[in-house]
């Protein structure tokens, strides 16, 4: 059997499984706590800063040293981020993300992470954000 | 603080995993959009990506218990914020790992801004509730 092939199913998931652990360990799947980051003007819960300058500080290594290789390990090429304009669109699709987050606590990662504990308030949410998806494809056109 | 900072930095090493291994982005909104708008050419990593997310699930309880989660049951929010964390990642391209996590580790400006930018409306979501739940005296 081919081991690139193998490799390209099994590096995006052990990635995801070590994400998965990253958020439970760090406490971030827990939307309370999330609130709690975003609680600056009352019951503020900076622990939130650690998880990002931690996560921040190690994938820029690596974004660093792959400067320096031709392609990845088990794939052709690096798919780099193109997009650098700071636009309408930008603006006003963080702004509503930020809200939404804001509202429950919940960012992409930790909704799906959570469709695993079982509860159907999980699954109103995603249900709600694939519709929100849809929904922007068809009005703003295709994400870049 | 150890968990937050040991747990951060599985977030950044499986970031670093698959950008290294198969030259992705881990941005968890474009996982969904890739999943369920089915783009072509991003579906298989988005897929094993998202069975190994839950896969960790069970895996963690086994070890360490089932994990604290605590939400509102206010549906009408739930459906609220679900529909703009939906239309806002899509239509800002990235959300806490796409924008926050891979794009402030390449040192982008633009992701830099967008993170700023939710995590400031995202503050003033959440001081603007808790000011209405005090009024209500709830």
């Amino acid at each position: 059997m081919n081991i690139q092939i193998v490799m390209k199913v099994l590096t995006p998931l052990l990635a995801g499984i070590l994400f998965g652990f990253g958020l439970l360990i760090s406490g971030m799947n827990n939307p309370a706590k999330v609130r709690g980051f975003l609680d600056v003007f009352g019951d503020w819960q900076p622990a939130l800063m650690a998880v990002m300058v931690a996560a921040i500080a190690i994938f820029a290594l690596a974004y660093a040293v792959s400067n320096k290789m031709k392609q990845p390990w088990f794939h052709t090429i690096f798919h780099r981020p193109s997009l650098t304009v700071l636009d309408k669109r930008l603006f006003i699709g963080a702004g509503l993300f930020g809200i939404g987050w804001g509202l429950v606590g919940l960012c992409p990662g930790p909704a799906l992470l959570n469709i695993m504990t079982g509860q159907e308030d999980i699954l109103i949410f995603i249900l709600a954000l694939l519709v929100g998806n849809r929904l922007a494809h068809f009005t703003v056109g295709p994400a870049k | 603080m150890l968990n937050e900072l040991s747990g951060g930095a599985l977030i950044g090493l499986a970031a670093a995993l698959l950008w290294l291994g198969v030259g992705r982005i881990a941005g968890i909104s474009g996982v969904v959009a890739n999943l369920f708008l089915l783009r072509q050419g991003h579906r298989n990593w988005s897929l094993y990506f998202f069975a190994g997310l839950l896969a960790s699930y069970p895996l963690y309880v086994q070890f360490a218990g089932a994990p604290d989660m605590d939400m509102t049951g206010n549906k009408i929010i739930l459906l609220c914020a679900g529909l703009l964390v939906g239309m806002g990642t899509y239509i800002g391209n990235g959300c806490t790992t796409g924008h926050g996590v891979c794009g402030s580790g390449r040192l982008s400006v633009r992701s830099m801004v967008a993170t700023c930018t939710f995590m400031a409306f995202g503050m003033l979501t959440v001081f603007i509730m808790n000011q209405l739940m005090t009024g209500a005296g709830v």
